[in-house]
């Protein structure tokens, strides 16, 4: 009975949030109330294909038509798709491995400027008889290779630190992270690779393969306003392929091989599973996830430089699946979404009311202590500039008292 | 090749200015990894803590105008000897805080906090001068006895606030050796890092020991940081992040848990660098210069990983099962 009530009361829930955000398209909370109730139809108890109709429903439907009243809901649909992609890449890493990557970024980035530097003009540097920037058609093709050279790139950089301790690793991929940056920005010379500082633009973005079709159906939108729609629906893709890839890969035998490793490296190898190489397989399938990311990154953004790749970028991507759980693909997915939700909407938010009450001069007015005038509130106090120390607190009160994270993984027993 | 020989002193001494401070700051990981078996991830921002004590004291000395009265000696004295009180004791209270309540957990675990310890303690700092001071970016007054220079040779001029750092650092090592190696207390150090759970059967705090090693390592980076700001001058909450894994390589370089190894790392490293810095534009003709010296020292880092991994001198730490 009691099901059933909380079941019914989670429908409620999740019909008035849509509605609210469908009927007053520019609230900010109504839009927060949305995309809560996106987890709130995860925890309900109810049959799954119900499930995944609603979810399925709230994705491909009510979100594009929330994009065509407010169009920057979509970009942060896009932002949290693209994180969600990257979040499942570190979880293999850190979370069925436990190999601690701390410059995951570096793999975004190298993806990234691979379709940058084809996708663009830029590659005329370097390469003799004016071919580039490459056209659209071959951005599937790159998507493709990004994965490779991902995998590439981890089993060059795994090869030597995995057979050591598992905390050197931390430090060797920080390190790997910021020569990769150090190298973007200072490639200009002797020979112009990567444009340095500046960064590369204008980066091709996907075909648009389908418009004779539209044509054909008597569908008349302007490139610019579909493009963000193509987006969305192109990295929701992406982020069902990569959930059904993660999901396939964690039952599988590699898999097991891989949760055996990170409980007990020395049992597992006593039970013959090839411990360097499946660790190595980890760290490659991880970096070949954010290589892929990468692509569809430089895509969107048109233009790229070396800034969109720091420490920090890493740091955030690991909160996130820190925040949901190790090892946990609903964990790194709601953990994605809900640390790029806290960045993009509520600390920009804070931010922008602050300034406003700044601006507004009213005093806020303690009792027994006095007045104290807003106006003089210090300027360098915003919220959305303090993301560190955000993160941090996540790191550290996640690992004092709630380790395995929101949305724990599924244990057959406790370890 | 004139130019390359006639720079070699002044390049010489700039690495061993920068060699001394890897080696302090050095000392703090490899100390903590010597009895805790972690990488102290915040250790970067003990070390830059220390440089804002230093700085802090300076600017109100200045304001209140008693800078140019007081003696010199004096100053170094009050402003050194703070800012290795306040680091030690601010990296005691992290281990207590951040660290102690994961005693037992899985070395992820503690890793991953101490990566958030850190990024707290950078936006934390952000966050005090900010409103303390309104910016971030500070600057050390400059101290004019500091800025007068020696001449030694004709092409070698060296700044005594470089001889100040040698010196002083010089000092601290030789005292952190004898504490370690002479004393009881240093006995017990070097007893719970060979074996913490037949140190405590002898009668030694274990817990508290692990709090007087982070208190010493802490100490040596604030000390770092007073010398780092003293010769650099410029300050922000974030410039401990590339010293601080330049140090960890220096550790690893030497062998971790070693703590001659450490000295020995920070001082090839801070050397490597000064060269590579000077003379990698030389030999390549422009092409590639001073931007790559970061680029280096992870290279170094890589390639002993790969040939080396016990360091230079060997590591002395258990037998580590992740």
């Amino acid at each position: 009975m009691s099901r059933a009530l909380a079941a019914l009361g989670a429908f409620v829930y999740v019909a008035g949030s849509c509605l609210w955000a469908y009927l007053y398209p520019q609230s900010v909370l109504g839009f927060l109330c949305f995309e809560t109730s996106l987890l709130v139809l995860y925890l309900v108890p109810a049959p799954r294909a119900v499930k995944h109709f609603l979810g399925g429903a709230a994705l491909l439907v009510l979100v594009p038509l929330l994009g065509s009243a407010n169009a920057y809901y979509l970009e942060i649909g896009i932002q949290i798709g693209i994180y969600v992609a990257l979040a499942l890449g570190l979880n293999i890493v850190v979370g069925f491995c436990g190999l601690l990557n701390l410059g995951f970024v570096a793999f975004y980035a190298i993806g990234a400027y691979f379709w940058a530097v084809f996708g663009s003009p830029q590659a005329n540097e370097f390469i003799p008889g004016n071919f580039f920037p490459l056209s659209p058609n071959w951005f599937f093709l790159f998507l493709l290779l990004s994965i490779a050279l991902g995998a590439l790139t981890g089993l060059v950089l795994g090869l030597p630190v995995l057979r050591l301790r598992g905390d050197y690793l931390a430090i060797v991929t920080l390190g790997f992270a910021e020569v990769v940056r150090a190298l973007v920005n200072n490639l200009d010379k002797p020979i112009n690779l990567t444009n340095g500082p500046r960064g590369i633009s204008p980066i091709v973005k996907p075909p648009l393969f389908f418009q004779p079709w539209l044509e054909f159906f008597g569908v008349q939108v302007a490139e610019a306003e579909l493009y963000p729609f193509y987006f969305y629906f192109l990295v929701l893709l992406f982020v069902f392929a990569v959930v059904l890839v993660t999901r396939r890969l964690e039952d599988s035998r590699i898999g097991r091989a891989w949760k055996a490793i990170r409980e007990d490296e020395l049992a597992a190898s006593a039970m013959g599973i090839p411990v360097v190489r499946m660790k190595l397989l980890g760290f490659a399938a991880g970096a070949s996830f954010a290589s892929a990311v990468g692509v569809l990154f430089a895509a969107k953004q048109v233009f790229i430089n070396p800034e969109s790749f720091t420490f920090m970028e890493s740091i955030g991507v690991l909160a996130m699946v820190i925040l949901g759980g190790m090892g946990s693909v609903p964990g790194a997915i709601l953990g994605a979404a809900g640390v790029t939700i806290l960045n993009l909407q509520l600390l920009k938010g804070l931010s922008l009311w602050l300034n406003a009450l700044r601006q507004s001069g009213a005093a806020l007015t303690l009792p027994l202590i006095g007045s104290f005038p807003l106006s003089q509130l210090p300027v360098q106090f915003e919220p959305a500039k303090y993301e560190r120390m955000v993160f941090g607190l996540i790191l550290i009160l996640m690992m004092i008292f709630r380790p395995q994270g929101v949305l724990p993984p599924r244990r057959e027993r406790n370890p | 090749m004139e130019i390359a020989l006639e720079i070699f002193p002044q390049v010489l001494v700039d690495g061993i200015v920068l060699g001394f401070m890897y080696a302090l700051i050095a000392l703090g990981y490899t100390m903590v990894y010597g009895v805790l078996e972690f990488i102290n991830f915040a250790h970067s921002e003990i070390f830059v803590l220390g440089a804002f004590v230093g700085v802090e004291i300076l600017l109100l000395l200045q304001d209140a105008g008693s800078l140019a009265l007081l003696h010199p000696a004096f100053v170094l004295f009050l402003v050194i000897g703070a800012s290795m009180a306040i680091s030690g004791l601010a990296a005691m209270a992290l281990e207590r805080v951040a660290y102690r309540p994961l005693h037992g957990a899985p070395r992820l675990v503690a890793l991953i906090s101490a990566v958030g310890a850190s990024l707290f303690l950078q936006d934390g700092l952000r966050l005090f001068e900010s409103l303390w001071r309104n910016t971030f970016y500070l600057n050390y007054p400059s101290l004019e006895f500091l800025d007068r220079t020696v001449a030694l040779t004709a092409n070698l001029v060296v700044p005594v606030k470089s001889i100040l750092v040698i010196v002083t650092a010089l000092l601290m090592l030789v005292g952190l050796n004898l504490f370690v190696n002479r004393t009881r207390v240093g006995t017990a150090i070097r007893a719970v890092a060979q074996d913490p759970d037949t140190a405590s059967l002898m009668g030694i705090a274990v817990n508290r020991v692990i709090a007087l090693t982070f208190f010493v390592g802490g100490a040596m980076g604030g000390l770092a940081g007073v010398l780092f700001g003293l010769h650099y001058s410029l300050v922000n909450p974030y410039s401990g992040f590339v010293p601080g894994i330049k140090a960890f390589t220096a550790a690893v370089l030497g062998g971790i848990g070693n703590i001659p190894g450490a000295m020995l790392g920070g001082m090839v490293l801070g050397l490597l660098e000064a060269f590579a810095a000077s003379y990698l534009s030389l030999l390549t003709d422009g092409a590639f210069g001073a931007e790559y010296k970061d680029v280096f020292a992870f290279l170094v880092l890589i390639l002993i990983l790969i040939f080396r991994p016990k360091g230079l001198l060997g590591e002395k730490v258990r037998e580590a099962q992740a």
